[in-house]
């Protein structure tokens, strides 16, 4: 257990030592500051469009860090001496997914906070934006290590990843959205169905991308 | 060390692409046995460590271990963002090594002096050094070493040597693959090119 928290530990630095966690906010924040200059700003047209706006920020913003999450470490030997000491890639795969999610999700929540404000969104959509964020997320981080791992040492692996994430995340994201309509519950479940199942299928999908990588 | 050290291949056969690199390979190293694996380029020196360290599987035969690995690639893999002190204490966290011994690690291979300096100032042999003092920090019985001299200076090279020595000594097992003349003593040479 001791070595997965050292592997967190060192994950997390790295993220917000680079800038890693301030980017996506400054980019979520941007959107939700220019949405209204371009769109007028009518309160109920933001009302009604502010909370699926935020929620394709957010999708957007999760890309951000796609291209670094796993080629720097592949490219550094340090997946091969994880393999070495016996860890298994998919409890490698899992952590650097929880530490990826600590790194950008509990930011872009408290993000969401102002950019609310920005979009003059009443409290109950904000509430119900942050539970969907944190429902979200974890789905949302699962899905782009996975994608990730998949394209490292692809030329253009940034882009590539992100081609290949989006119309994954597409039935998040329509979910999400769902979820902010009133009486959206239903939407709510299935919102974190889908995290669910990305959360736990990504881990193995991005072990055996791994293991491809050294083969 | 737990046990006694031993490592054992069995018929092993390695291929890459469409290509045979080599098969029917057999040896066994016990505690304080070393290998040196030789032959020119393309013959498979590094494929047959990254066997042993179970990053590659063999095409056929089987590989008995008893022991911990430390592996030395092509890469260091010491953040190149932290000092040479901090990026080792990672791995001295994995390996639940005791992080005391990492100065006295820099010092076996030359480099004590350079534990505050991050790792993307050093040289190319600096941070060969630096592998090699992860290597010896883990704590692991058998070494995997492709090409461990590689970039390193004479002095260097001494040093390795000596380090290779004392760990055979305490009943370790080395296993390298070079194309630099090592001395070892009571070696045992592959030669994957005859």
């Amino acid at each position: 257990m001791i070595p997965l928290i050292a592997i967190l530990c060192r994950d997390l630095v790295h993220a917000f030592n680079r800038g890693g966690a301030l980017l996506p906010i400054i980019f979520f924040l941007l959107v939700a500051t220019l949405y209204p200059f371009a769109v007028g700003p009518d309160p109920v047209l933001l009302g009604r469009t502010g909370g699926g706006l935020l929620w394709v920020a957010a999708l957007l913003a999760s890309l951000l860090p796609l291209d670094r999450l796993v080629l720097e470490d592949a490219d550094a030997g340090v997946f091969d001496q994880y393999a070495v000491r016996g860890m298994a890639d998919e409890t490698i795969a899992a952590t650097k997914i929880l530490a990826h999610w600590l790194s950008f999700a509990p930011p872009l929540m408290m993000a969401a906070v102002p950019a609310a404000a920005l979009l003059r969104l009443d409290g109950d959509m904000l509430v119900r934006i942050e539970i969907g964020l944190a429902i979200g997320t974890p789905g949302l981080a699962a899905l782009a290590f996975a994608t990730a791992s998949l394209t490292a040492g692809l030329r253009g692996a940034g882009a590539v990843a992100g081609l290949l994430m989006l119309p994954l995340a597409i039935p998040l994201l329509i979910f999400a959205a769902g979820s902010l309509a009133p009486g959206g519950t239903g939407a709510l479940k299935l919102l974190a169905a889908t995290s669910l199942l990305l959360a736990a299928g990504a881990p193995f999908a991005a072990a055996a991308a791994l293991r491809a990588m050294r083969e | 060390m737990r046990g006694t050290a031993r490592l054992a291949l069995d018929k092993i056969a390695c291929v890459r692409g469409d290509r045979l690199l080599f098969e029917g390979l057999s040896f066994t190293l016990e505690a304080g046995g070393a290998a040196l694996v030789v032959g020119p380029n393309g013959s498979g020196k590094s494929s047959l460590l990254r066997l042993v360290a179970g990053l590659l599987r063999p095409a056929a035969g089987s590989i008995a271990r008893n022991g911990e690995l430390a592996w030395l690639g092509e890469q260091p893999a010491l953040d190149v963002n932290h000092t040479l002190s901090r990026a080792l204490a990672y791995w001295a966290d994995i390996d639940r090594a005791d992080k005391a011994t990492i100065p006295k690690h820099l010092d076996n291979m030359g480099i004590g002096h350079l534990g505050e300096v991050p790792v993307r100032m050093l040289s190319t042999g600096q941070r060969r050094r630096a592998g090699l003092a992860r290597v010896m920090l883990s704590g692991a019985a058998i070494w995997l070493l492709d090409e461990p001299a590689n970039g390193l200076d004479a002095g260097a090279i001494g040093l390795l040597e000596r380090a290779v020595a004392r760990h055979l000594d305490a009943g370790g097992i080395v296993m390298a693959a070079t194309h630099q003349p090592l001395e070892i003593a009571d070696v045992l040479t592959l030669d994957l090119g005859a």
